[in-house]
């Protein structure tokens, strides 16, 4: 296999899963793999002004039959909780989750700490599968595989992607 | 005027349009009028209305998508305003209908009463008006991702919790597309 950088990692298992339409609210962590996205033109990105807002627009695109994912950081995913829950669940319709887990070794912000610590354990609160690949190779992996889960478990699926991942 | 009237109004001019519509009361009058495969009853998630049409806008280009939502939903979404008016999908029509109280939790006021939301989605960029003042089949039509505000009084009917599974909206709604 051809050595993926970080980003391209991310890019290469979103085509590879055929995600065809994306929402995002940036990360620095993100940039790279955002302009990419954007470069596309088999996928329909769209930024939001807030995560939950994204999680019904992939619940849209789902229904137009789009294969959907959202981009953002671990934040984000307490700004959506309701809304995974009470629509992409309740109607049990996959959401392939890429999360820029920030809050974790080597970060230097401190508000980004304490919902970094609990974006694992809020998942799995949630009962939600999620992977933490430590390399591209298993991003690449993860990532590619993960459509695949959430249709079958009818639950969105995360990647957890960590500071030092990148 | 109440909103069942309002929505009963709507969809005298609805055909083969697919329908996304506001959670409580909307969506459970709505299947009481006119139950259809074309409508998506929201069960859960109030103030997504808007972003469910706009996604689903953007991937069905070819249809046209009408969003029935409400006052205190687009208050709890208000940033759904500059995202839907950044996509300009010209297949998307958005009504509000504004009877300024949250009518499935008894009618409490919302700050919406005294707002002119039509305004506001100009203001905004939208194509806007009021539904009064419209034919709402040619605003359906004219490729053109319009706001509509409809003005209404509280209350709400006796309409029935809808007896469909969330999943079987789906699989309906997703069957004709």
């Amino acid at each position: 296999m051809v050595k993926m950088d970080s980003s391209e990692a991310i890019y290469n298992g979103l085509k590879d899963a055929g995600i065809d339409f994306i929402v995002s609210v940036p990360c620095v962590n993100l940039t790279r793999i955002l302009n990419m996205i954007d470069e596309d033109e088999d996928i329909i990105h769209i930024p939001v002004t807030r995560e939950e807002e994204g999680i019904g627009l992939c619940a849209g695109a789902f229904l137009g039959g789009k294969k959907t994912a959202i981009l953002m950081q671990n934040s984000g995913l307490g700004n959506s909780i309701n809304a995974l829950k009470s629509l992409t669940e309740l109607y049990e319709m996959p959401l392939l989750m890429i999360m820029s887990h920030r809050g974790t070794e080597g970060e230097n912000i401190c508000g980004q700490v304490p919902m970094g610590i609990s974006t694992p354990r809020i998942l799995s609160a949630m009962d939600y599968q999620f992977f933490k690949p430590g390399t591209p190779e298993g991003a690449y992996e993860d990532i590619k595989n993960s459509w695949e889960i959430s249709q079958e478990s009818g639950k969105p699926v995360s990647v957890l992607l960590e500071i030092k991942y990148w | 005027m109440k909103r069942r009237d309002a929505i009963a109004k709507i969809m005298e001019s609805i055909d083969n349009e697919l329908i996304v519509c506001n959670i409580g009361f909307p969506s459970r009058e709505l299947y009481d009028l006119n139950d259809r495969p074309e409508n998506f009853y929201m069960i859960g998630s109030m103030g997504l209305a808007s972003s469910i049409g706009l996604g689903l806008a953007l991937s069905q280009p070819e249809k046209d998508i009408v969003v029935i939502d409400g006052d205190g939903a687009l208050l709890m979404n208000m940033g759904s305003l500059v995202t839907i008016n950044a996509c300009k999908a010209k297949n998307l029509t958005w009504i509000v209908i504004n009877n300024g109280a949250y009518g499935s939790t008894g009618n409490q006021e919302t700050y919406a009463k005294d707002l002119n939301l039509s305004e506001i989605a100009g203001s905004v960029g939208f194509k806007s008006y009021d539904f009064n003042e419209i034919n709402l089949k040619e605003k359906i039509k004219d490729d053109k991702c319009n706001f509509i505000s409809f003005e209404c009084e509280a209350g709400n009917s006796t309409a029935p919790i809808i007896d469909l599974k969330p999943t079987a909206i789906k699989k309906r709604f997703m069957d004709i597309l």
